[in-house]
């Protein structure tokens, strides 16, 4: 070997090294010792009580809680591009779930992503919004979380493809992506405003799932907001881009979130209906803070929607006339609720109201006619069947067709065929898997016990 | 007037676009094992079969019927010769009032026809949309199973026969 040649082998090995320390100084982390599971009575019980509200308002048990399991035991499969991620059990279980957590262990994992045994966590996990919840909120969800039936239940194992299997390669996601501090206090803005800044942004984490992401699943921050996807539904923009007929207040933002309903926008169902039946056990100051700040992000509609009867009149006949199948199909098995006389929430919305029929992304329309909206368990809620299997796919792309035509102004779908298809294999498995709206305790006494 | 296939019979009905395909099984077909319980779809008492799966006859307008076979529990078997899923559903004593079984028995057959063995799992959460305020479920439960032992054995005497002509 000639000496430049050994010299440059010689660097490169050097380089080689330097770049795997690096690597490994920057991805590295301590695991945390363990404690002796420390049991209900370590904690204080308005703390708990606290952590309990909270742990609602960052919607925990969605996803740590699959349909007919325990509480917290995780186990739930999380679709993404790279693969599918199981949930982990957040029951103080002391083997399978946390346990042996101490409160620097859990409050490590909620700001920065890695676990007591110091394993970087996949971002799926939102602590890119957690990092922004404050040490006393990280206590009071611990002692809620320490406080819970332990489950014994390993969740299975991730089903990821190389690269996205390494988990150091979660150090270098963290590096492009993670922030800390990305939520400051606006001293400009009221005290109720910052609340729901304060929320919105860290533990309610609105983004996950409102966000558009990037091709590497990190949240484009020049877009936030501006609409997403989750679970194969879409996360309508609610920022100016918002294609609500009507446009939100801070009162009616109020309403949806704490009762899932608006009289002016319809029912939350599919996965925001978690969302909302979680927002209706808290304290109502904490939902009405949320509702204000995000009526400040949505507060410039996109365009001017109140349209004379006679417009929309005409639309609709000519919609009637292009489309006589998805037409009848509408008459004859939407209409009778959609325009019946009982008042919302009991009722269909008019469908003239509906985010669904003007948003660019036909998936939530499709999902709801074919799998409808299932009762909620012990309490009155709003329900419509699915008519997944009396359409064939033909029948649901002309409903769809004609309902886009009459009850917007927005252009026809494309590909709606594949939209269906979708629709109906995406839908059979998120029923069976998601845990479903739970129902509210209709007495706040009963909110009082953690 | 539309033509409405049931149990492998044409039928001329005179029905509107929008009623429901329960009440033209039950008032001009005569045909009433499937019931009316909510007429919402939410007790399952009216499913039949249509094209192989389980549709909730009460909230199904006749409209999107058009060139579809419907099959109702009379369309399985008879009093004298049960389908295997009814036969399963009497020697297991499945029904009390029996208000709920046809509905039962229609969506259990269709998922037997997708899914020859299907795990106690399986058959609780096809069932979960059915209603039955009389508490058979675990009865309702062995029979399907019951039922699926039948078909099995059903089919291979089938096939034997076959083989032997």
């Amino acid at each position: 070997m000639r000496a430049s040649a050994r010299i440059i082998a010689g660097i490169a090995a050097v380089v080689l090294i330097a770049t795997a320390a690096t690597a490994f100084a920057i991805a590295w982390r301590p695991a945390i010792a363990t404690i002796d599971p420390p049991g209900p009575q370590a904690f204080d019980t308005a703390l708990v009580k606290r952590g309990r509200d909270l742990a609602a308002i960052g919607n925990c048990s969605d996803c740590h809680t699959l349909r007919g399991g325990k509480n917290f035991a995780g186990g739930l499969p999380v679709s993404t591009p790279f693969g599918t991620i199981f949930s982990t059990n957040i029951t103080p279980d002391p083997d399978t779930g946390i346990g042996r957590w101490s409160e620097a262990a859990f409050r490590r994992a909620m700001r920065s992503g890695v676990n007591r045994e110091g394993q970087h966590l996949y971002p799926t996990f939102p602590y890119d919004h957690f990092t922004n919840v404050s040490d006393e909120d990280d206590r009071a969800l611990y002692a809620f979380l320490m406080t819970r039936q332990p489950v014994r239940a390993a969740p299975p194992e991730n089903q990821l493809s190389f690269p996205f299997n390494q988990r150091l390669a979660i150090a270098g996601w963290k590096l492009l992506f993670l922030r800390h501090d990305t939520h400051r206090p606006d001293p400009k803005q009221s005290a109720e405003w910052n609340r729901g800044a304060y929320l919105v942004e860290g533990l309610a984490h609105c983004g996950a799932c409102h966000t558009p992401r990037n091709a590497l699943g990190a949240e484009r921050v020049s877009a936030q907001f501006s609409g997403g996807d989750v679970d194969d539904w879409h996360a309508y923009a609610i920022n100016e881009q918002s294609r609500s007929p009507v446009p939100w207040t801070a009162d009616a933002l109020f309403a949806y979130l704490r009762e899932g309903w608006h009289p002016d926008h319809g029912t939350a169902r599919g996965p925001m209906a978690k969302v909302v039946s979680n927002l209706s056990s808290v304290p109502a100051s904490d939902v009405r803070a949320i509702a204000v700040y995000m009526a400040g992000v949505s507060d410039k509609p996109a365009s001017a929607r109140a349209e004379p009867n006679e417009a929309a009149l005409a639309r609709a006949g000519r919609a009637a006339q292009t489309n006589s199948a998805g037409a009848s199909i509408y008459a004859a098995a939407c209409a009778s609720c959609h325009e019946g006389r009982r008042p919302l929430p009991y009722s269909g919305v008019n469908l003239s109201l509906s985010t669904a029929i003007s948003s660019p992304d036909p998936r939530n329309l499709a999902n709801i006619v074919l799998s409808g909206v299932d009762a909620v368990e012990g309490e009155r809620s709003p329900i419509m069947p699915g008519f997944a299997a009396s359409m064939n796919d033909e029948q649901a792309s002309a409903l769809l067709n004609y309902l886009r035509a009459r009850f917007s102004e927005q252009p026809t779908w494309t590909d709606l065929k594949k939209t269906i298809a979708d629709a109906r294999r995406t839908q059979a498995v998120f029923l069976q898997t998601s845990p479903g709206p739970r129902n509210a305790p209709a007495d706040p006494q009963q909110r009082e016990k953690p | 007037m539309m033509t409405l296939k049931v149990n492998g019979r044409e039928h001329q009905v005179d029905a509107e676009a929008d009623t429901p395909l329960l009440y033209v099984l039950r008032d001009d077909l005569k045909l009433n094992a499937a019931k009316f319980g909510c007429g919402l779809g939410q007790c399952g008492s009216c499913t039949v079969i249509v094209d192989g799966q389980a549709v909730l006859s009460c909230v199904t307008p006749m409209v999107l019927l058009e060139g579809k076979q419907v099959t109702t529990l009379e369309g399985l078997g008879t009093i004298a010769e049960p389908a295997p899923i009814q036969r399963a559903f009497m020697e297991e004593q499945a029904a009390q009032c029996g208000y709920c079984i046809p509905g039962m028995m229609m969506r259990a057959q269709a998922l037997l026809q997708k899914n020859s063995k299907p795990t106690d799992e399986q058959i609780r959460a096809e069932l979960e949309p059915h209603l039955c305020r009389c508490g058979t479920h675990m009865r309702i439960l062995r029979a399907v199973h019951r039922a699926a032992r039948l078909m099995d054995t059903a089919d291979a005497s089938t096939t034997a026969k076959g083989s032997a002509r």
